[in-house]
């Protein structure tokens, strides 16, 4: 049994170092956000510096970029969940006619590639003649994050007991009362985790985005036009501060469902 | 009105999917077949000649973007499988702790968790300029703008796309199954061959699938990383979209896209059989 367990032992090892090699770049964002650099080029370290936190917002076009990216993603989330977690409750839930064709529509609205969506969206605005600004990128982000919501909602209907309602029925709560008070307080993890996911996917978009976006530019679309001239050190702070929130809130949640459980 | 309650609940997704998922299908196809130009607009020719054309012209993105794709795929899959097996079999108590820590890119944008790659490998930057100062590594040595950054790139970003779902499949093998093969006087080899890895196949399946078809079309990695002779398709669309505002052309390329992966995955699909695919498409 001697290999076995010096084998196990190189497997956790070698786990740590993909585990490194995944963080890495993020440990580099980091590091370089506090660079005392000199010259527009930010690849080698010069000195620490608070500078770059302390001038956060001094980057016009970026902070609006940024601003963009969080209004899209506010509004974006709010009309995917609204009509996700509607059609999540339809298919966890109904019988009805036309169930099949909807599920292959969910099915290749999370496989249709990123590009393809982009393309098409773009092709039936300039169709129709239709400006691109907010709005078109609006209702490209809620498109591709619907079906992860509809999924996840529609997962936690499935595996809700549906005598729960019918007790709710019975005590004479109104079909809205009954919605209220007993359905959606159960389903509420999926609706979260639906949001949280659509709001991640609507701020870090490039690929879609870039096709409907006509003049609004977005956080990773200005990243990616600054790349030629020189990424400031600004974004490295702002991709931080995200980085930060999002794993607080993730393991708050955490924490949070174990203290519930 | 009861009957009509999951009609009302799906109706504003239906209407989305159709206008926004569908019309657009339909008007990219329609678009692929017109012939024009950028200045005095595109009528409807029913060019199909277009198809021809765009692929002729772009054939050598279009190979390099599948074998790109493929070649990262499958170095996810060599990379990924052990990381997967060893936290669903050892991870203990931890499992989720590694999960967690094998998402964490996932916090960090995607366009600048490739750009900090390309601060990390630049030139003179604190790898190769370290070892460059060493004199580790020749002075003119690099790694951006070339094949390997790309495809280390798409593989770097779609990593924990092809670990999760082959950690899925895998935790669910009962360790008892693998105790038994092995009572049986199966080696650990043969155990896992013979026991583990078919039934860690659903996994597979559903990671090439997560991981291939978006490192086939990504633009990014490419225009970050590849420097001026590692274009792949992604980047020719966007730019025949949005620069040469030539349409048909980005039309039939996309189509034609489209089409190269669901052929693929059905090739694939079936020759892996169809009771795997099932299986994970049940999941």
């Amino acid at each position: 049994m001697r290999g076995t367990r010096a084998g196990d032992r190189l497997l956790h090892i070698y786990t740590w170092l993909i585990i490194a090699w995944l963080s890495s770049p993020i440990a580099v964002m980091i590091l370089f956000g506090f660079n005392d650099k000199q010259s527009k080029s930010n690849t080698t370290w010069q000195g620490f510096t608070l500078r770059w936190y302390a001038e956060l917002f001094d980057i016009p076009d970026l902070t609006t970029a940024l601003v963009n990216s969080l209004v899209i993603a506010l509004v974006s989330t709010a009309v995917t969940v609204a009509i996700g977690t509607m059609l999540g409750l339809a298919l966890g839930r109904h019988r009805f006619r036309g169930k099949g064709v909807t599920n292959f529509l969910v099915f290749a609205a999370i496989s249709t590639p990123e590009l393809v969506m982009g393309a098409s969206l773009l092709s039936l605005f300039v169709s129709g003649n239709v400006p691109r600004d907010a709005n078109t990128i609006i209702i490209a982000h809620v498109l591709f994050s619907l079906a992860f919501v509809v999924v996840t909602v529609r997962a936690r209907v499935v595996g809700l007991d549906p005598s729960l309602e019918e007790a709710a029925r019975d005590l004479g709560a109104t079909a809205w009362g009954t919605f209220r008070q007993v359905t959606l307080p159960a389903i509420m993890p999926g609706v979260l985790a639906g949001a949280m996911l659509s709001f991640a996917l609507s701020v870090d978009d490039y690929v879609v985005t870039s096709f409907v976006n006509g003049s609004t530019v977005t956080f990773p679309l200005w990243i990616v036009g600054a790349v030629k001239t020189g990424i400031p050190a600004q974004v490295n702070v702002m991709g931080t501060l995200i980085f930060g929130i999002g794993v607080l809130i993730a393991i708050g949640n955490a924490v949070a469902a174990r203290r519930r459980a | 009105m009861r009957r009509l309650t999951p009609y009302l609940l799906a109706l504003p997704s239906w209407m989305w999917l159709a206008i926004f998922l569908v019309v657009p299908m339909v008007a990219m196809a329609s678009v692929s077949l017109q012939t024009g130009n950028a200045i005095d607009g595109y009528a409807m020719t029913f060019s199909f000649s277009n198809y021809g054309d765009a692929i002729g012209r772009y054939s050598t993105q279009l190979l390099r973007s599948l074998l790109y794709g493929g070649l990262a795929t499958l170095a996810m899959l060599v990379i990924g499988y052990p990381v997967a097996y060893w936290i669903a079999f050892k991870g203990g108590t931890r499992k989720s702790m590694y999960l967690f820590l094998l998402l964490l890119p996932f916090f960090v944008s995607f366009v600048l968790r490739t750009i900090s790659w390309n601060f990390l490998l630049s030139d003179n930057g604190i790898l190769l300029g370290t070892l460059k100062g060493w004199g580790l590594l020749p002075a003119d040595f690099h790694v951006l703008a070339t094949t390997f950054a790309v495809i280390g790139g798409l593989t770097y970003n779609f990593l924990p796309f092809m670990i999760l779902p082959i950690y899925v499949a895998l935790e669910r093998v009962d360790p008892r199954v693998v105790e038994a093969a092995q009572d049986l006087y199966a080696t650990r080899a043969a155990a896992f061959r013979r026991v583990v890895l078919p039934l860690s196949l659903p996994g597979v399946f559903a990671g090439v699938l997560m991981t291939f078809v978006p490192a086939t079309a990504d633009p990014i990695n490419a225009a970050i990383l590849g420097g001026t002779s590692n274009t792949m398709i992604g980047n020719i669309i966007q730019t025949e979209y949005l620069t040469n505002l030539d349409y048909p052309t980005a039309s039939a390329l996309s189509f034609t896209l489209m089409a190269v992966l669901l052929v693929g995955i059905f090739v694939y699909a079936r020759a892996l059989g169809t009771e795997n695919v099932l299986e994970a498409a049940a999941r």
